[in-house]
């Protein structure tokens, strides 16, 4: 592509100019972010961000602007829409604590490489450093949880810097941006020309393939008799599903997911083994132990996937592919390290892997899977208990929405019961927040999935504890009618943390134990359809209802109060010690 | 592993922010930094910082890919004390009476092969440039006589490999 200057949108009723124009700062940032294709921002107003929210009073023909109810709310719909749309999602706010509350979502987006593009309003810039109204150093404060962070003070700064926090939030492994903009720079005047940003000296997003390391990762791979892969978010964000499973069928070897990286390989395939880490299926984790080779993809080696580092795959070689360098033995010691991105790679290895088969190697995962069937699954899909159980719920669902649905959980046990029972059969299914753990996140994230792909179904499976921390959210699904349906697995409890008291903290059940509210009554004082399921047999026609619905839905599921999600790898433990009950 | 000493050596853009971006990577990890010194680079708008720091050597090697990760740094290094010559600065302020007083003063600054910046009415400032342990040793000399200010400069280095930076980044498929 050519670094030519980008034609830009002006306001309803104006010419358009081929020749830069004088604008304000903060109409240079509208037709900044109409140049990078932004359909949609979500954000919330106030003083320091107000000639920004002026421009854009001018283009709402061009840009949908939603208004949350909450900043963390802006930021986690911005993700969810991200994930989808493939491209990054804009947030706005004001200075001091519009700002604060975006850090939440962005922490989140950074360590689930998410990208971002998030604008706050600043103080004046002669009043920078003098404590004013709403002034916090947003930039101080969101180092360590950004990709990169600017402040502007200049309104001449807006366009190239726009330009840069675009380029930098979407190339190689994506990450959320901060750019913080003076209320000065805002009102100032300049002749804008936007030029997009395709090359930044200091920064290699995608590095080159090493045609040694890919064929040494070959030789290896031709060699293993035990060998796993290990697919992560890495896959989806390189849109490398299909290559993936081209690899796959080929070279006939086993493929496990993280937690980010579900969905992008079908689980009705039959070389598909499971989940890994903490509450992952039985067989992955045990074989990795076992294996003699691990292939990791777009993956990070997290602490909830490996156990006890010491412990892990000693036994295996590792070839580790990954775009971000700084990931290469960072947790784990890579015996080829293949640095790039994961859809070059595998494309790059497929002609160098000879097509094999591991059927006697399968079939010991298949007879893991038999002794989790018969130690967890079956307990927990047919309950002899008279409440329903989570799992339940999630296989109803998965059935009714034949598995192509867009699943986005927050966080706890509902999510690691969705993770393990919803069966993706479709990639870009799965939004959840995986490295951070933030409760709040589903009800937003699924906002903004929905606009980003409003022909998708979005279902948010949500915990009764984590939908109380971002409630406020049905306020703008119901005034942008954002027809997302929502299902409560209401257990009155922090599920997860309940559980680990149970399992390590002799059941002292400390501040887990909520008393709600009548959620069915919330919802509609939002004028959101919604519905209670108490008894098993109301589960498949209150789904149908959901699901039949028009407009944005809540589904209540009252299931029961304490049970486990088994199997469990406790923390600190090696996954050969993975509990089954 | 065992902890050693390390210079780290990072090149990077001349921006506002980026000394706080770097700090934070060791901070994070709670890497107590020994030393740090700012300045400009041979290459004109590329900054240059010498951080030293005692950690493992599988640590400093996780360090310098995550200062690399930084968007605004073009690369990284790690040194031990044998790749690289390196120096310090220190200067002290002792009171003119002491050495008038003494032969003793005048023998130390001419041992250590420190030099007088500065006679005033009531003080005078010595420098002394060498590693930490000289400049130290020097201070615990001069210590009877008493020191009323004293002051070190975080580590200069120099590495010992002749390859520049320029072909870092040339290989990096990067130019300046």
């Amino acid at each position: 592509m050519n670094a030519q200057a980008q034609k830009v949108a002006t306001p309803a009723g104006e010419q358009s100019h081929t020749s830069p124009r004088k604008v304000s700062g903060a109409e240079a940032l509208i037709l900044s972010l109409l140049a990078e294709g932004v359909d949609t921002i979500f954000g919330y107003p106030g003083g320091a961000i107000m000639p920004v929210y002026d421009s854009l009073y001018h283009y709402t023909d061009q840009v949908n602007h939603i208004l949350t109810r909450h900043e963390q709310g802006a930021t986690h719909a911005a993700q969810g829409y991200a994930r989808l749309a493939k491209k990054a999602g804009v947030c706005f706010a004001t200075s001091g604590p519009g700002a604060t509350n975006l850090i939440t979502g962005i922490a989140d987006a950074q360590i689930d490489s998410t990208p971002l593009v998030c604008i706050t309003g600043q103080v004046a810039s002669h009043l920078l450093g003098s404590d004013a109204f709403q002034e916090t150093d947003i930039i101080g404060i969101s180092n360590p949880v950004t990709k990169w962070n600017f402040q502007v003070t200049r309104a001449e700064e807006i366009p190239a810097t726009i330009a840069k926090a675009f380029y930098i939030a979407q190339n190689g492994r994506p990450g959320p941006v901060l750019i913080d903009i003076t209320k000065d720079a805002q009102f100032g005047v300049l002749d804008f020309e936007y030029k997009k940003c395709e090359k930044i000296r200091s920064y290699r997003p995608v590095p080159q393939l090493n045609q040694g390391q890919v064929l040494q990762a070959a030789q290896l791979i031709n060699q293993a008799q035990k060998p796993m892969i290990l697919m992560g978010q890495g896959v989806s964000l390189a849109e490398a599903e299909n290559d993936l499973q081209t690899f796959v069928e080929k070279t006939g070897i086993p493929v496990a997911s993280t937690l980010l990286g579900l969905s992008s390989f079908s689980t009705h395939h039959p070389l598909y083994v499971g989940f890994l880490g903490m509450h992952g299926n039985y067989g992955p984790n045990i074989k990795t132990n076992e294996a003699d080779l691990l292939i990791a993809v777009g993956m990070r080696f997290d602490d909830r996937v490996t156990g006890d580092l010491s412990r892990y795959a000693q036994q295996a070689k590792v070839i580790h592919i990954e775009i971000d360098p700084a990931e290469i033995d960072k947790n784990v010691k890579a015996d080829v390290p293949v640095i790039g991105d994961a859809k070059e790679a595998l494309q790059a290895l497929l002609p160098l892997v000879k097509a094999r088969s591991h059927q006697d190697w399968l079939k010991e995962f298949d007879n893991c899977q038999k002794v989790e069937n018969e130690k967890v699954v079956s307990k927990t899909m047919q309950p002899s208990t008279p409440k329903l159980k989570m799992a339940e719920v999630v296989q109803a669902l998965s059935d009714q929405t034949k598995g192509k649905a867009v699943i986005v959980t927050d966080v706890g046990q509902h999510q690691m019961i969705a993770s393990r029972y919803y069966q993706f059969d479709q990639p870009n299914s799965n939004i959840t927040s995986g490295g951070l753990g933030t409760m709040g996140f589903a009800l937003p994230a699924a906002m903004g999935a929905k606009i980003a792909r409003s022909d998708r179904e979005v279902v948010a499976i949500i915990g009764d504890g984590g939908f109380q921390m971002t409630a406020q959210e049905l306020g703008t699904l119901m005034q942008y009618q954002i027809p997302v349906k929502m299902i409560i697995l209401n257990n009155s409890f922090l599920g997860m943390v309940r559980q680990w008291q149970e399992l390590f903290f002799d059941r002292r059940y400390s501040f887990t134990e909520m008393v709600n509210p009548d959620f069915v009554a919330l919802a509609k004082s939002f004028h959101i359809g919604a519905q209670r399921v108490e008894e098993r047999n109301q589960l498949g026609e209150g789904l149908q209802n959901m699901l039949a619905h028009q407009g944005s839905f809540l589904l209540e599921v009252v299931v029961e109060k304490e049970t486990n999600v088994f199997p469990m790898v406790p923390t600190g433990e090696s996954i050969s010690n993975i509990r089954l009950e | 592993m065992e902890q050693e000493q390390f210079t780290v050596t990072v090149f990077s853009e001349d921006n506002i922010g980026l000394l706080n971006r770097i700090t934070d990577i060791f901070t994070r990890r709670k890497i107590n930094i020994d030393s740090l010194t700012t300045s400009a680079s041979e290459t004109e708008g590329i900054f240059r910082f010498t951080v030293v720091i005692s950690t493992t050597l599988a640590n400093v090697k996780r360090i310098v890919k995550q200062l690399e990760k930084q968007v605004e740094v073009l690369k990284a290094f790690y040194y031990d004390e044998e790749d690289i010559i390196f120096q310090e600065v220190a200067l002290y302020k002792i009171s003119t009476q002491a050495l008038a007083q003494s032969k003793a003063v005048e023998k130390i600054i001419r041992a250590n092969y420190a030099r007088i910046l500065t006679v005033e009415p009531e003080f005078m400032v010595i420098e002394k440039t060498g590693h930490e342990s000289e400049t130290q040793d020097l201070f615990e000399q001069l210590k009877p006589y008493g020191i009323l200010s004293f002051v070190r400069s975080g580590r200069v280095a120099i590495a010992k490999p002749m390859k520049r930076l320029s072909s870092y980044l040339a290989e990096l498929g990067q130019t300046l």
